[in-house]
């Protein structure tokens, strides 16, 4: 799923200072379920914003919040908030970056500011409930050749043929040696396939296309 | 190289570049050298730390003090483009060694929030150079009019836990290429000779890094934050017992002498009882301890 982490109160006060009324809109989807940017967390910005700006003497009167089951979903948008929002003078939305720009698409004469930094796709560990960035989106799957652990994301210098010699007892020498090296993964992993041929093939450099922005997909899957 | 070739135990030296646009010191080291070490390394931006160009550094050394120089190349700071084209500019300025090196991580230099690139591995530098070299043409087969000719080598790390792990990334760089292959700083021997041990089957030449310790300084920070490699506890305290030493040419002669009794049996073990192809001396801005270590060797 995307995650992303709330900016910082003061700078959103300085986003939002000049307006009287404000909707905060939450999304239902990833950050939700993550309880970055749901209802509750739309709500409770709302309120924060309100009240420091009083406490600053600032012109926010009204802050109200509203959620969308996706705000990645043009139609959803429109279902669930149509009219809704007409008197307010802006409109902050605690969803990813999508999020953010599909509202800004369907409220053309509003502004719509973010409220989150969006940050990577990733998922939540069982145990410290942390949040791990597990693919980019490279366009070029290679989770077949790695036992399943991808290289372009868990491996800070998305080597092909790794490890890099920066690895200690494991550990990848970004982060201060508390990430686990994806490569020795890779090759612990392949090693117990009974794969390590995997491991041995030398990679050829990668067409970086693929990977190049600003992307786009035709409608609909190709299946 | 040629002399690797031939089957000479051979020395090779380190040089560094820093923030400056003043080369006369690194000359002057690599003068000294000469006639000792059959080549020096010109670091690349060690650590990520922005320094000067080691292409440019490696053709004025050459240029100013006859050494050869084994230009170290990351691909940390520069995709293929750039590589290909420093590539090119070294052939220009009659560069005969590269290095071909992944590269720290862009995050542990002085330039921590820099774009790490990282476009190519170390391994697919070596085939991009093994291209240039072997069929005049450049990563995607276009010919280059009149290709470089270089020897290149890449990085092993013997310290690698798990060894096997490396010991196998080692053979697809010896597939693509790698000429020979120089290792990280080591200070036990016996983690030298499993090293080459296991690296025999390659058929490559493997010359072994050690770092003599100018002073307690720099044993001190090694030990504490060159990661993966610790200063034996004995030598860290024979070396802070020296730097108590009040009269400065007696504390810098006790420092030596350490030197020399720790790496003496070792180069000469490393010399005579192991494949080595020979011994990279990391000892940057000590070149002084350089020559009387290879007398050690005896060879
Ligand atoms: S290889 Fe690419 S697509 Fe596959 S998981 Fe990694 S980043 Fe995602
Ligand atoms: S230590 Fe491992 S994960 Fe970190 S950059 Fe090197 S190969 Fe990648």
């Amino acid at each position: 799923m995307i995650t992303g982490e709330r900016k910082d109160l003061e700078e959103l006060m300085e986003i939002v200072k000049t307006y009287n009324s404000l909707a905060v809109v939450g999304c239902d989807g990833c950050v939700g379920i993550y309880q970055i940017g749901g209802f509750k967390e739309a709500e409770s910005l709302a309120s924060l914003l309100k009240m420091g700006d009083k406490i600053k003497n600032g012109v926010v009167q009204d802050a109200e919040a509203f959620t969308v089951i996706r705000q990645c979903d043009k139609e959803l948008i429109e279902k669930e908030l149509g009219g809704k929002l007409d008197k307010f003078e802006a409109i902050v939305s605690t969803a990813c970056g999508v999020g953010v720009q599909t509202m800004a698409a369907v409220f053309e004469d509003k502004v719509v500011y973010p409220a989150l930094n969006t940050l990577f796709m990733g998922a939540q560990d069982r145990e410290g409930a942390e949040l791990y960035e597990l693919c980019k989106g490279c366009g070029d799957c290679v989770l077949h050749l790695t036992g399943g652990i991808c290289p372009m994301t868990r491996c800070a210098k998305g080597l092909l043929n790794g490890p890099c010699g920066g690895a200690v007892d494991g550990k990848c020498e970004v982060g201060d040696y508390t990430n686990d090296c994806a490569w020795v993964l890779i090759y612990e992993k392949l090693k117990s396939m009974d794969r390590l041929d995997l491991y041995t093939t030398f990679r050829l450099p990668r067409d970086r296309r693929p990977s190049m922005s600003p992307r786009k997909l035709a409608g609909g899957a190709k299946y | 190289m040629k002399k690797i070739k031939e089957g000479k135990f051979v020395f090779t030296g380190e040089l560094e570049p820093e923030k400056t646009t003043d080369l006369t010191e690194l000359v002057e080291s690599a003068k000294k050298l000469l006639g000792h070490c059959v080549a020096c390394n010109v670091t690349d931006n060690p650590q990520s730390m922005a320094y000067m160009s080691s292409l440019v550094a490696s053709h004025i050394v050459q240029r100013d003090s006859g050494m050869e120089c084994v230009y170290q190349l990351r691909c940390s700071d520069r995709n293929s483009i750039a590589l290909t084209s420093d590539l090119l500019g070294a052939g220009a300025l009659g560069i005969r060694n590269v290095l071909a090196l992944t590269g720290d991580h862009t995050s542990l230099g002085d330039y921590p929030g820099s774009m790490p690139v990282f476009d190519l591995d170390s391994g697919q530098l070596v085939y991009l150079i093994r291209r240039m070299v072997d069929e005049g043409v450049d990563l995607n087969g276009k010919p280059i009019e009149h290709p470089p000719r270089f020897h290149v080598g890449v990085a092993g790390n013997p310290n690698a836990d798990p060894l096997d792990s490396e010991i196998l990334k080692l053979k697809r760089k010896v597939e693509a290429g790698a000429e020979f292959v120089q290792t990280q700083v080591i200070f036990d021997i016996e983690i030298a000779k499993t090293f080459l041990k296991e690296m025999e089957k390659y058929k490559v030449p493997v010359l072994i890094g050690i770092f003599p310790l100018k002073n307690y300084g720099t044993a001190d920070y090694f030990d504490k934050y060159i990661p993966g490699v610790h200063v034996p506890k004995d030598l860290l305290a024979k070396m802070k017992e020296a730097s108590e030493i009040g009269d400065k040419k007696k504390k810098m002669e006790r420092y030596d002498e350490i030197n020399l009794d720790y790496y003496g049996d070792f180069v000469h073990e490393i010399a005579h009882n192991t494949s080595a192809a020979g011994i990279h001396v990391m000892a940057v801005a000590y070149e002084r301890i350089t020559p009387p270590l290879i007398e050690c060797a005896k060879i």
